[in-house]
């Protein structure tokens, strides 16, 4: 297995690689002026033809995409020197990712700033559709065709088809606006180590959003899922064997029935890690998510391909986890 | 409609008669196009050491009957009436506590499709050790464990105290069998179910499940029910033969009574339908025309009627419009048979043999 791992993640290197590439020549050839972003934010001077044209040299636009390609690589790996305008130069240690036109910091230092209150919404929003989720759809599994099931169902149904902005949008607008419920008063990110307390009432609101929401699609994964093993032969002969329905249940049709679902959450965990646009925008929590739009619209080119990367890596480790959760659940899968 | 129940040569005041007596079982699904009749005014019996043999198509109600014995049916999703005595209780409306004490202790089931009749996920010995530990609350882990290996041992597995680590995968079609019956004995259940014990299985592989079965049943003294559609496993394996169509038992009788002389045209059209190695290459199969009547709409009258090819022999209609009683057959005891031929026997003799087994039916002569 471990072998495996090593293998998955050279070729996860190899993605990345590929990635950032695809990722450089979009905006070598797209078609923004990304110096025209540092040439405007630069509040020193007014942003004349030939001051753009100074910014374009020292960005290193005017050489071929492979050689500047071949620096960010470079700096990468070990790091390098950024030079903005015609004074300031900065020094980038590795992993170099670029400095934020925008701000002029280091993107990796920006990155590692945010990721806790996207890790935060993340991992809390999806303990709650998981444990929600789940039980609920073994539940209705369980008591299939009845009308507790069919009412869950399609309720569910109604609530996963409204868009997930403006469902998290009217959240927001009801619970913290209009009634000013104190829990959901302050939402956004603060640093669990400074005040737990005010962390947990700033996410919370958050949380409770992706909670819902997610729970209602997980649900209907298990239960799906669930269903179609409960006719599986194996549960018959646990039921022949004299078996309690909970240890049935539980224990020989919950196993399997987590497979699928399983996966399903590994794509989508890795994409919630990679930035919850919409949470972090309409709860005003500075992640990720909030950053990489943010940096989209200001055209901010290392910014972007950083988050873009990050995304990709992201999903790269959780795939890799996925497989040997699975290995681990049914011993017919064997890593290699 | 009046029964006679299969079991009427032993008493039935008996207290220690057959282990298990169904009398009268009707098994019903509601469904949304109207209540399906998978099994209709079933009796049979059997006693601890005996085999009994119920043979049918597929939808025939033979395994729903069975399942109802094992009480493995939603009691949401299912109607079960008459009565069920399983060595004395009575099962059809026993509390599901109750129901599960017996589940896998005083009956079993084994089921066919080993493969996909073990967790995929578990060791086998968990499984067995699982069953075990079931029914015996203050039995530690490694009792548990040591019974697994035992009962793999019991049933041929070579090695089985390393097996016992192994996965449903990674055995044999044949050793994955004898798994699942190793499980189905751990309790030392006076009946168990064999449900199509060799339908997956190689035909050298399916004679060793069957041995294994007949000296299990010999050493356990339990009493068996096989379900299967071969007769070839009816022949070797069961003491009497209950006959399934559309739920109900078209005929019924010892094996030697059922393989020899059938009355009824459906266990004509099985006969005719196996192969028989060494037969004379004259003999022909003849299969049994149409397929099993839909149980939502079953036909009026006799339920083989739209297949059978005798039924123009019956005097006038009556196989369209009423539904045969179970009589005894031709002077014989205990055969009983659903039919409205007058004169069966003859039919079979001078008609159904010479077709299936001409040199069989030239030594008659």
């Amino acid at each position: 297995m471990f072998a495996y791992v090593v293998k998955r993640l050279l070729s996860g290197v190899v993605v990345l690689f590929l990635i950032s590439m695809s990722v450089f020549l979009l905006f070598w050839y797209g078609p923004s002026e990304p110096a025209q972003t540092i040439c405007d934010n630069d509040t020193s001077n007014r942003c004349t033809p030939a001051r753009l044209e100074v910014f374009r040299e020292n960005l290193g636009f005017n050489n071929p995409w492979y050689e500047e390609y071949g620096k960010f690589m470079k700096g990468v790996v070990a790091g390098r020197e950024i030079q903005f305008g015609s004074t300031t130069k900065f020094d980038c240690p590795a992993p170099c990712l670029g400095y934020s036109y925008r701000t002029k910091a280091p993107v990796f230092e920006e990155m590692k700033q945010r990721m806790p209150a996207t890790f935060s919404v993340a991992i809390g929003g999806a303990f709650l559709y998981l444990t929600l989720g789940i039980p609920i759809g073994v539940a209705a599994a369980r008591r299939r065709g009845t009308l507790t099931d069919k009412a869950l169902v399609s309720s569910f149904l109604v609530i996963s088809s409204i868009p997930y902005y403006l469902f998290a949008l009217l959240t927001w607008l009801f619970l913290t606006i209009s009634w000013e419920i104190p829990l959901f008063s302050d939402t956004g990110y603060f640093p669990i180590t400074e005040n737990p307390a005010k962390w947990f009432s700033g996410m919370f609101l958050a949380w409770m959003a992706l909670g819902a929401f997610g729970c209602t699609t997980y649900t209907r994964y298990s239960r799906g899922s669930m269903v179609e093993v409960l006719n599986e032969d194996y549960i018959r002969t646990a039921k022949a064997k004299g078996l309690r329905d909970n240890t049935v249940v539980y224990k020989h049709a919950l196993r399997s029935a987590l497979v699928p679902v399983i996966t399903i959450f590994g794509i989508e965990f890795g994409t919630l890690l990679a930035g919850t646009i919409f949470t972090e925008t309409i709860f005003d929590i500075d992640g990720i998510g909030l950053w990489s739009l943010q940096a989209v619209a200001q055209r901010d080119l290392p910014v972007v391909s950083a988050t873009a990367l990050f995304a990709a890596a992201v999903l790269i480790i959780s795939n890799i986890v996925v497989d040997v959760i699975y290995s681990v659940l049914d011993p017919r899968v064997r890593l290699s | 409609m009046t029964i006679t129940s299969p079991s009427s040569t032993s008493s039935p005041s008996d207290v220690d008669g057959p282990y298990l007596q169904v009398e009268d079982l009707t098994v019903t699904f509601p469904t949304q196009d109207g209540p399906v009749q998978a099994v209709k005014g079933l009796s049979y019996s059997v006693e601890l050491g005996k085999t009994l043999g119920i043979v049918g198509e597929s939808g025939s109600g033979k395994s729903v009957s069975s399942m109802a014995v094992m009480g493995l049916h939603d009691a949401k999703s299912s109607e079960i009436s008459g009565s069920i005595r399983v060595g004395g209780t009575e099962v059809v409306g026993l509390a599901e506590s109750r129901m599960r004490k017996l589940r896998g202790n005083a009956m079993a089931m084994i089921f066919q499709d080993a493969l996909a009749a073990l967790h995929p996920f578990y060791r086998v010995g968990d499984q067995l050790a699982e069953a075990y530990a079931m029914h015996h609350p203050k039995a530690s882990k490694r009792d548990g464990r040591r019974k697994a290996i035992e009962m793999l041992d019991r049933v041929g597995i070579p090695q089985p105290d390393r097996r016992v680590d192994d996965f449903a995968h990674q055995f044999s079609g044949g050793m994955r069998q004898r798994v699942m019956i190793a499980m189905g004995l751990i309790n030392d259940p006076s009946l168990l179910i064999a449900d199509e014990p060799t339908t997956a299985l190689d035909v050298t592989v399916q004679a060793q499940i069957l041995d294994l079965l007949q000296d299990l049943q010999r050493e356990f003294n339990s009493a068996v029910i096989i379900i299967t559609h071969d007769l070839g496993v009816i022949a070797e394996m069961a003491d009497e033969v209950l006959v399934m169509y559309a739920g109900r038992c078209v005929e019924f009788g010892t094996t030697k009574e059922i393989l020899t002389r059938p009355e009824m045209p459906y266990s004509w059209g099985l006969l005719s339908s196996i192969p028989e190695v060494g037969a004379s290459t004259d003999a022909r199969l003849i299969p049994i025309p149409g397929n099993p009547p839909s149980l939502l709409k079953p036909p009026s009258g006799c339920s083989f009627h739209p297949r059978c090819s005798h039924r123009d022999k019956v005097p006038g209609d009556l196989c369209f419009t009423e539904l045969p009683a179970l009589t005894p057959a031709s002077n014989r005891a205990g055969h009983l048979k659903r039919c409205h031929l007058p004169n069966p026997e003859e039919i079979y003799r001078t008609e159904v043999l010479p077709e299936i087994a001409p040199d069989l039916a030239e030594e008659i002569r």
